[in-house]
């Protein structure tokens, strides 16, 4: 399918768990997709960068729910920072571990998981409706009773796929993406290339395959799909254009033209805008757009 | 460029005619840089084959010092999800990357149960501390409506529960030693005392490491102590730059300096760019 049709399923008001981390392998082409739609009121669950913020800016979302917003190397998202200091999006914050321990009781269909994690800090002051959990055994300790975080959809981009929904990542770390989808009604895959379902381990080994067809719906090739944010191996996270970000969104007219330039038109016409920018700065001569 | 061998001083960098104080990547004594990564050590002293998990270069620089002298169990990623191992000897600088032995495989998931496992000591920033421990990361003002929203908890809640934690603050001033945080990400020693025993018996905090002092909780209370000051430094400097009454005790030693063998190793092996002074004032 294409990144246009899985934002054609997502509808107002859902709560879409987006996979990555950071500013690491984020589907941000189905990001993109969502900036184009009409889709508003979003609650997102994301260990979150660039998705988390280049939603808010698109006004696309209601409430996020994580434990942090950051590029990495950039470690503040400027559009997070400004939908809170300006009060226009709603937040759970929660501690990292309690985030994956919703997400792993969703997966299991468990109504909440017991974690330690948030017993002394403020996560309890600023999220009133969680309760804790006295153990039954002799120990009787007392636990913070994290909720599961449903998800009526996810959205994750890997390194490659078949067109059955077998996905693999190549990269460093899985972060998420398994529990997300499994936590989710509908999961989404965008993957840089896919294959023949023959040829899933010329590229890594059977572990590297992290989601398989009955934890995914819909698979969507997009080359670059995961840029800005890194996708090891394939590409790294492209450090110029993230700073480029970073710099528009400090201003109103510096966003309105970074949108004019990468946002406005479809997934080609981004990735030629980022190809323009690369260019640029390698002080080669602007390329012809092809119309 | 060749690492000097552990025990030896380095030689002369070409060209250098040092002045007094900090020489990145050079001879001559210990900056004040030099002395903040001995002390972030300092910190790992004796904690065996646990994960260490150090937040900001001169963190990274001290926890790689630890693993490479007095703490060789220790564990440590490259950021990513490789352990690294500590390497040979004499190895190449680590920037080059050719000093890297990769040990074990580290996802974030896998981090997390270290956590809740308690084999992990991490030293962490903060925007604001407090006299018990408490930490900030998450935003500055009400939490409703920040004046400046900051990272998020992250994983403060649940690493200062289960398992060690120290701090790391270069800059030190009244902004980030106040009296009240306000959003508590990192629990203090007043917050997990009012957990009781039970609920905080993982709860360690073990020092607070700035670019002028050691501070620790050894006190009767737990209420933050100064343990020691970096050479040039006074004890009203510290208490100046502090926003509550810190526990003073009667004869403030000063920061141990790094030794010959541990100089070598940050001069030659871990930061011979002299990344290390830009992280201070």
């Amino acid at each position: 399918m294409s990144a246009d049709e899985v934002a054609g399923e997502l509808r107002p008001g859902m709560t879409v768990g987006i996979g990555g981390w950071g500013s690491r392998r984020k589907p941000m082409a189905l990001v993109r997709a969502i900036l184009r739609s009409g889709l508003r009121d979003l609650e997102i669950v994301s260990h979150g960068g660039p998705d988390v913020g280049l939603l808010i800016a698109g006004g696309h979302v209601r409430r996020v729910v994580c434990g942090f917003v950051s590029l990495d190397t950039i470690p503040l998202e400027p559009h997070f920072r400004l939908g809170r200091q300006q009060g226009t999006v709603e937040l759970t914050e929660l501690d990292e571990g309690m985030l994956h321990w919703g997400l792993l009781a969703a997966a299991h269909r468990l109504p909440f998981l017991p974690i330690r994690a948030g017993l002394g800090s403020d996560v309890p002051r600023v999220n009133p409706e969680l309760r804790t959990v006295r153990s039954p055994y002799a120990d009787g300790e007392e636990l913070i009773a994290m909720p599961a975080l449903r998800l009526d959809a996810a959205l994750i981009h890997l390194n490659r796929a078949d067109a059955a929904g077998n996905g693999q990542y190549l990269g460093p770390d899985p972060y998420f993406d398994d529990l997300f989808c499994l936590a989710a009604a509908r999961a989404y895959a965008s993957c840089e290339r896919i294959v023949p379902t023959a040829s899933l381990l010329e590229a890594g080994p059977p572990q590297s395959l992290l989601v398989n067809r009955a934890m995914v719906d819909g698979v969507v090739e997009a080359p670059g799909g995961a840029h800005f944010t890194s996708c090891v191996p394939d590409y790294g996270r492209d450090e110029a254009f993230q700073a480029h970000y970073a710099a528009a969104a400090a201003s109103p007219a510096g966003w309105q033209r970074f949108r004019a330039e990468y946002l406005a038109g479809d997934e080609a016409g981004y990735q030629r805008a980022v190809r323009r920018f690369a260019g640029r700065r390698a002080g080669v001569s602007e390329p012809a757009a092809p119309s | 460029m060749t690492a000097p061998p552990p025990g030896n001083h380095p030689g002369p960098a070409p060209g250098a005619s040092s002045p007094p104080g900090p020489a990145p990547g050079g001879e001559g004594g210990p900056g004040r840089a030099e002395v903040c990564v001995a002390a972030c050590a300092e910190a790992w002293r004796g904690d065996g084959a646990i994960l260490a998990s150090p937040m900001g270069l001169i963190p990274t620089l001290g926890a790689r010092l630890a693993q490479l002298t007095f703490s060789p169990g220790l564990l440590l990623t490259d950021g990513e999800a490789s352990l690294l191992a500590p390497g040979a000897p004499g190895a190449p600088p680590e920037t080059d990357g050719a000093g890297r032995i990769v040990e074990g495989w580290l996802p974030y998931r896998a981090v997390f149960t270290m956590v809740a496992a308690g084999r992990r000591h991490v030293m962490m920033g903060a925007a604001q501390i407090d006299r018990f421990g408490n930490q900030n990361i998450s935003c500055i003002g009400d939490w409703a409506r920040p004046r400046a929203q900051l990272l998020g908890v992250r994983g403060a809640p649940g690493n200062t529960i289960n398992h060690p934690v120290s701090y790391w603050v270069p800059r030190h001033s009244r902004r980030v030693f106040v009296e009240r945080v306000d959003m508590v990400s990192g629990v203090g020693y007043d917050r997990a005392g009012a957990l009781g025993p039970r609920a905080a018996r993982f709860h360690e905090l073990r020092v607070v490491v700035t670019n002028l002092a050691v501070l620790d909780f050894q006190t009767a209370d737990h209420a933050m102590r100064l343990r020691s000051v970096h050479p040039g430094v006074t004890a009203g400097d510290v208490t100046a730059a502090t926003g509550f009454p810190l526990a003073i005790p009667g004869d403030v030693p000063v920061t141990r300096l790094p030794t010959a063998q541990e100089l070598a190793l940050i001069r030659g092996r871990l930061d011979p760019a002299g990344q290390r002074e830009k992280e201070l004032p």
